[in-house]
């Protein structure tokens, strides 16, 4: 009895005294901001249904920037040079359609600065224009027109459930950000040289893609890899959500992922940076069998012995 | 030379040779421990397997760390957390050992500190035993620095800072120590050193120390009754073991340690696997970088009562009670005046010190992770004053204990 008395004391400390360096201490020391559910409130919802096969025509407004692959469309410029010219990548449009919001694609088209949150950089009234340019319709219903184009890349990309996690990093978040433990760099995977040669050029790419990127974003962006450990799963949703919460004035866009693909690409940043996590619930569940077994031996030993002294 | 004979077993050629059976006797059939003691007195041994867990897990992540700034992140994070069979596992049991390891000490030292067990021929077994503590800070904060991680960087460059701050000025020794003006190769290096050679032969050395310390004045028991113990092992001997007030340390000791360790192992290996985060701070994920300092710079959770001790007070006043508050534990067992080696329960006025001097501790670690500033701040700066005017009460205190 008096044994317990004395583990509760220790324990009533021990958490004490965990409560203060960990929960309460992070409370007070970091923001902390709820995810809206990826719903994009302050975007107009978009009131038109789009008709994809008119949007297949209105999407040569994208392609003097933008590849689409799956289109037949390939880019007009390859990485470094479009850097060269935008700051940075337009990505591929194949899968935009699944992986960015419906909603926020529609209103991306309209006027890419404000949908990306990003008008404190682009003012066009300073002569800051946006390197994505406005759409400029071509007959006078331009809501029709954007729905037409949002449908079309939404009948193009490829299915919700077909989309990996590491398709929907590379098209949200892979232009501007590197993920070495997955062999990712802004301009592409890297692949395996067979000479040295080519090895240098590739390298030499990437610096002038990254000195144009970082130009363009006042910093270059991050590389991943370990950001699930060092940020966290809740700070990473709610800050992709929106950017401007944690970091007031940041150059990171908010870029617009749909909640479905938020979870994916959070699922790719845990296959580079928390890959063994599977492994490790299978381990755990074993060790601590073993160890509860282990202990049930260790307390039927101590019975056993202590019988013949009190 | 001795008289060998011819050995009838590989058990007599052992006996004959290194005295086993002798061996044996004197430090675990016959090495008397009192019956009465809970299970606080199995810390030590949970310590001790804790200790084994970090120097096995250990070995494994030496084998394919980098000590090199370019590599040492990566080293870590990719090839053993993601590349190596099972690196995972041994990192994770290797930081959580650490952590816990210190809780474990803090409450093996309070449990020392109630049952008065520093005092009556147990000095040497605390002073060894704060040794160990030094120790063990000093293996912590090095193998901090390992990962090269942000807060290794940020850590390494305010500690050592410390000698340069204030009256001290000793710009040449903190140079010294860093082997450069900044922490840098010679820095990581030298630590990488001391966290898998030096430090921890020092710690297999004072754990010796600590348990040779223990052999002849026999550890305390609940009630801090004097124990015969000469009497109490006849009694244990002729068979009386029922009456008798000791056990022997194997099986009898031995028995119980186990089920604690055992106990606490299904706590340890918890953490291990689902709540490792507490014992490996995020901002070390991030790779070291000199020109970002990090919004909140603080020690891991064992150092901030004393890095609390060091915060609220001006540079040279800080530094004086910082410096008081590494040394005066170790003169615990010389500032308690008192003759009385029981719980601290039935010893007048100490009774309210030892909750105080543990409420404050905890209030201190709480305070020391925080952002100095408003109340966290005072809370501080009257919780670093408490614990320095608790030490100087102590002897009073203590001089006008009644005898129990
Ligand atoms: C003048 C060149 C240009 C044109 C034309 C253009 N874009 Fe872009 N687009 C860009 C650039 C540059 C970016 C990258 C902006 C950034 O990351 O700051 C971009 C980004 C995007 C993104 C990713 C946004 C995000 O949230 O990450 C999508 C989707 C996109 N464009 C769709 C389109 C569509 C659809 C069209 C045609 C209606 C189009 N773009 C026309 C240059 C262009
Ligand atoms: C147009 C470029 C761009 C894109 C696209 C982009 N980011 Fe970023 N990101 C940045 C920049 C620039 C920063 C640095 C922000 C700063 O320090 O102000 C950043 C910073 C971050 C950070 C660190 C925030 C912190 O607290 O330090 C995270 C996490 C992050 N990005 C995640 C993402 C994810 C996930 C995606 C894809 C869904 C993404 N980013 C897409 C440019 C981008
Ligand atoms: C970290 C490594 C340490 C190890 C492996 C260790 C191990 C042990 C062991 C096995 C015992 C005997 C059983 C018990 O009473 O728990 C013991 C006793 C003791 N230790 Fe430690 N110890 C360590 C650190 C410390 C520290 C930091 C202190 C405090 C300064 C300390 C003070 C004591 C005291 C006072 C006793 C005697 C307890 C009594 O007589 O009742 N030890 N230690």
């Amino acid at each position: 009895m008096k044994e317990l008395l004395i583990l509760a004391v220790v324990t009533f400390f021990t958490l004490v005294t965990y409560y203060l360096v960990e929960p309460f201490a992070h409370s007070q020391m970091h923001k902390h901001f709820e995810s809206d559910g990826f719903a994009y409130k302050d975007l107009p919802a978009v009131t038109k249904k789009g008709d994809a096969s008119r949007g297949k025509d209105l999407v040569s407004a994208c392609i003097g920037c933008h590849g689409i692959e799956v289109a037949g469309f390939q880019a007009p410029m390859d990485a470094v040079s479009a850097a060269a010219t935008f700051g940075v990548n337009p990505p591929d449009l194949s899968n935009a359609g699944v992986v960015f919001d419906e909603k926020f694609l529609a209103n991306l088209i309209k006027n890419p600065a404000h949908a990306l949150m990003v008008e404190h950089k682009f003012d066009p009234a300073k002569g800051q224009m946006h390197p994505m340019s406005e759409y400029y319709a071509t007959g006078d219903d331009k809501e029709q027109e954007v729905a037409d184009i949002v449908a079309y890349l939404r009948s193009i990309a490829v299915k919700q459930e077909e989309l990996t996690p590491k398709m929907a990093f590379e098209t949200a978040c892979g232009r501007c950000h590197a993920v070495n433990y997955g062999n990712w760099t802004q301009i592409g995977e890297k692949p395996k040289f067979k000479k040295k040669q080519d090895e240098l050029a590739f390298e030499t790419q990437l610096l002038d893609y990254q000195d144009y990127l970082a130009k363009y974003m006042g910093t270059l962006p991050p590389d991943l890899s370990m950001y699930i450990r060092s940020r966290g799963e809740h700070y990473i949703e709610t800050f992709i959500e929106n950017p401007q919460n944690y970091l007031k004035g940041t150059a990171m866009p908010r870029v617009g992922v749909s909640a479905e693909s938020a979870e994916k690409v959070i699922e790719h940043l845990k296959d580079v940076g928390d890959s063994k996590r599977h492994e490790r619930e299978t381990v755990g569940k074993y060790v601590m069998i073993y160890m509860l077994i282990f202990a049930i031996f260790a307390i039927l030993w101590k019975k056993e012995v202590w019988r013949d002294l009190h | 030379m001795a008289h060998f004979t011819k050995a009838k077993s590989l058990h007599d050629w052992l006996n004959q040779r290194l005295a086993i059976d002798t061996l044996r006797r004197v430090l675990a059939t016959e090495y008397w421990i009192p019956k009465n003691i809970n299970f606080l007195w199995a810390m030590g041994m949970v310590l001790a397997i804790t200790f084994a867990l970090l120097l096995v897990s250990g070995i494994f992540l030496l084998m394919y760390y980098q000590p090199n700034v370019d590599l040492a992140f990566d080293s870590v994070n990719y090839t053993i957390m993601q590349e190596v069979g099972y690196g995972w596992l041994w990192r994770h049991i290797h930081g959580v050992a650490a952590s816990v390891v210190f809780l474990i000490i803090y409450i093996h030292m309070f449990t020392g500190i109630y049952y008065g067990s520093y005092k009556k021929g147990r000095e040497m077994i605390w002073i060894s035993g704060m040794l160990l503590f030094v120790a063990f800070s000093a293996e912590a904060f090095s193998g901090y620095m390992l990962p090269w991680g942000q807060m290794s960087y940020w850590a390494g460059m305010v500690i050592t800072n410390l000698f340069s701050m204030g009256g001290l000025q000793l710009d040449g020794l903190v140079e010294w120590i860093r082997g450069d003006y900044i922490p840098a190769q010679a820095f990581l290096n030298r630590f990488f050193m001391l966290h898998v050679l030096l430090i921890p032969l020092a710690i297999i050395g004072l754990i010796v120390l600590h348990f040779g310390a223990l052999r002849i004045p026999h550890v305390n028991n609940q009630d801090g009754e004097e124990i015969d113990f000469e009497a109490e092992a006849a009694k244990y001997k002729a068979g009386n073991k029922k009456e008798s007030k000791v056990i022997a340390f194997v099986n009898d000791f031995m028995s119980k340690d186990m089920m604690v360790v055992s106990i606490y192992l299904i706590f340890f290996f918890y953490l291990v696997f689902y709540h490792y985060d507490f014992a490996m701070d995020p901002v070390n994920f991030d790779p070291a970088d000199g020109l970002k300092t990090p919004t909140h710079i603080y020690p891991e959770w064992y150092f901030l009562w004393s890095y609390e001790i060091l915060r609220p007070f001006s540079t040279n006043v800080g530094l004086i009670a910082f410096a008081f508050a590494q040394v005066i534990f170790f003169l615990l067992p010389f500032l308690d005046r008192s003759p009385n080696a029981v719980p601290a329960s039935r010893r007048g006025l100490f009774k309210y010190w030892f909750w105080a001097m543990l409420i404050d501790m905890i209030i201190l670690t709480g305070m020391g992770k925080l952002p100095p500033e408003g109340i966290f701040s005072t809370i501080g700066l009257y919780a670093a004053l408490l614990f320095i005017g608790l030490w100087i009460v102590l002897p009073f205190i203590t001089k006008f204990e009644k005898k129990v």
